[in-house]
């Protein structure tokens, strides 16, 4: 019982780091229709946020707290460039995107090389989110993987928030249910869009951020971890966030559980033929938008 | 009619006459490596420029070929009734196992190297095309079989190599591959093959099935109303380009002489379309000679500074898709006929 709710944590915790990548991902994703290859790079740029300030503040537990703001501005800013200079020229060719942004996180990705160093580096952990929290006598979880899974929510929560009641957050929506209506009714999309990727990119930040707390930070640290936030997105369907909240965690329990009873080897395979039988169920994701479009 | 044949002479000529009296021995060499590239590009080509299914997954075929072809050469080896050397290094196994076995046989060694490739791309494609996922969804799935077939293949320590992959092959079907003479046997073979694989295609994409996957291409929902399955349109290039890939993977183990998963991972199978996309990806030789130019800028730059390398690698990706997405190919002035039909890459069409 214990091994299994251990396992069961660790998935939700998997899920959680899948749910803050691909949070920001499904939000770029739904309204562009593009998937940005670089947003495991702007993960990146989150987490050498924290190396850096960490230079410059002493304090790990302050340093985190005021990463989580600054790593959210310099990413969201690195995305709207990003948007601004690329990803509008291609917008009616989402596939050349997927390209083009691939060799913007390559570019990212040696920049990082040569300013940091191709090695890892190492950042501290504020103290509190050291140990681990005993919920039983032979059940402990680790206090960073809490920190991680509270912030996913807290994410989910505030991008919530924002689309439901804010007037941005309608602009939004209506942007994502149809563009060219919306742009019919004096939605300014370009300025939407812009917004939408700073906010998207921003999270990918905040996920940089998390990320430190439990793993290396290096200059290939995006790629190793993308590819299923990308998974992840498509499986959960575009326009919606329950999709993308539900499918982490359950790709997260998935595959720790798979990874328990085979090897991490076996467990990607199962994993990955797992997704092509759900597609054959919901071959648009697990929640779409209802439209008149075909297909 | 008449210009092809006379670049399919040109290109003969190129490959099979000034390549081998211009080049050494490491230089030819490495040619027959680019054209190994220059075969998948032809594939991407025919699956993403006609057919506008941008696989980022041609690295599973291409291994699946290559690991095909270097079990048999590594069993061919070691000799019968023995183990691989590295089966017997890790020493976890007293006897193969039984899916290496068939591998002892050439022929089906050799078939297995494009028709393993060309089945699993079949069964992918039927479950994946029959729901219609396509677009960005399509080429996310296939970079996703891409990473968990690396990661499969990393796990297998035992069985197939695991990081190291299958390495240090000697023999070519009996000739040894340390003799000079024999390599460029194989970089002849290679060479044949492009050409080969060239011409495939070439009748494919002026057959009336090619005029029908532009089609689909460019409105999937309007083929469909006219009553083709625009399924099986793309399953067969989808499966064709697999085959393509298989066949590179096969003839890349002889001319390089190792195949391990960071050959054929993520990284690997995106850098395989970028030379699709510089040289021009609807057109039918710009792949060819686009993947064996970003190949060879990148053994000259790499030698020179790496890290200049990864920031032109970077700008390839960038500024060729965004200026010039027709590729080289569109800046060639071809016939006007050709030149009508290549010059428009569509709008993709939006759900």
């Amino acid at each position: 019982m214990t091994l299994v709710l251990s396992q069961l944590f660790t998935g939700i915790s998997i899920g959680a780091v899948l749910l803050l990548i691909a949070l920001g991902l499904s939000l770029t994703f739904g309204q562009m229709n593009v998937i940005n290859m670089a947003h495991g790079e702007l993960i990146m740029v989150g987490a050498y946020t924290v190396y850096v300030l960490q230079q410059v503040i002493s304090g790990a537990g302050w340093s985190l707290l005021i990463a989580l703001p600054v790593a959210f501005a310099v990413a969201g800013l690195i995305g709207v460039l990003l948007e601004v200079s690329l990803i509008r020229r291609l917008y009616l060719r989402p596939l050349d995107t997927l390209l083009v942004t691939w060799g913007v996180s390559l570019l990212l990705q040696q920049l990082a090389r040569d300013v940091f160093g191709a090695p890892n580096v190492q950042t501290r952990a504020p103290e509190i989110l050291t140990g681990s929290i005993r919920i039983t006598d032979d059940l402990a979880i680790s206090s960073s993987r809490v920190f991680i899974l509270v912030l996913a929510l807290a994410a989910v929560a505030a991008v919530t928030l924002v689309l439901r009641t804010t007037p941005l957050g309608r602009r939004i929506r209506a942007v994502v249910q149809n563009r060219d209506l919306a742009a019919v009714s004096g939605l300014a999309t370009g300025r939407i869009d812009r917004l939408t990727f700073f906010i998207g990119s921003g999270l990918a930040g905040i996920a940089g951020v998390a990320l430190t707390l439990i793993g290396p930070i290096g200059p290939a640290m995006g790629t190793n971890i993308i590819v299923n936030a990308f998974l992840v997105v498509v499986v959960g369907g575009i326009g919606q966030l329950k999709g993308t909240v539900i499918v982490a965690f359950v790709l997260g329990v998935l595959q720790s559980m798979v990874e328990y009873t085979t090897t991490t080897s076996v467990a990607s395979v199962i994993v990955f033929v797992t997704i092509v039988a759900f597609l054959q169920w919901r071959p648009q994701g697990l929640f779409t938008l209802r439209t008149r479009s075909l297909a | 009619m008449r210009r092809p044949l006379i670049g399919f002479g040109l290109a003969a000529v190129a490959l099979f006459g000034v390549a081998p009296l211009v080049l050494g021995d490491f230089r030819l060499n490495l040619l027959a490596k680019y054209l190994c590239l220059a075969i998948v590009a032809v594939g991407i080509g025919l699956a993403w420029g006609r057919g506008g299914m941008l696989t980022l997954g041609q690295g599973v075929f291409f291994g699946l070929g290559g690991y095909a072809m270097a079990m048999h050469l590594k069993l061919a080896d070691a000799g019968p009734g023995e183990l691989p050397d590295f089966m017997q290094l890790y020493g976890q196994l007293d006897e193969l196992p039984w899916w290496w076995r068939p591998f002892a046989n050439p022929v089906f060694a050799m078939a297995a190297t494009v028709l393993l490739p060309m089945l699993v791309a079949l069964l992918l494609g039927l479950l994946i095309f029959r729901r219609r996922v396509r677009g960005a969804y399509f080429a996310i799935l296939s970079q996703a079989l891409c990473a968990a077939f690396a990661i499969f293949l990393i796990g297998q320590q035992g069985t197939t190599g695991g990081t190291n992959g299958l390495t240090d092959i000697r023999g070519f079907f009996g000739y040894d591959l340390n003799d000079p003479l024999n390599r460029r046997t194989v970089y002849f073979i290679i060479a044949a093959s492009l050409l080969a694989v060239l011409a495939l295609t070439w009748q494919l994409i002026r057959s009336r099935y090619g005029e029908l996957l532009v089609a689909v291409r460019d409105g999937e929902e309007r083929v469909r109303f006219l009553g083709y399955d625009p399924a099986n349109v793309k399953l067969v290039a989808y499966v064709a380009a697999a085959g393509m890939a298989g066949l590179a993977g096969a003839l890349f183990v002889p001319a390089v002489g190792i195949i391990s998963p960071a050959l054929i991972g993520v990284v690997p199978s995106i850098e395989f379309v970028i030379g699709v996309a510089v040289g021009g990806r609807a057109s039918l030789v710009g792949p060819a000679l686009g993947a064996v130019a970003v190949a060879w800028a990148k053994t000259a730059l790499s030698e020179r500074a790496p890290s200049a390398w990864t920031y032109f690698e970077g700008l390839l990706f960038i500024l060729p898709i965004v200026f010039l997405p027709g590729g080289l190919a569109s800046l060639a002035r071809l016939r006007p006929s050709w030149r009508r039909r290549q010059a428009r890459i569509p709008a993709e069409a939006t759900p």
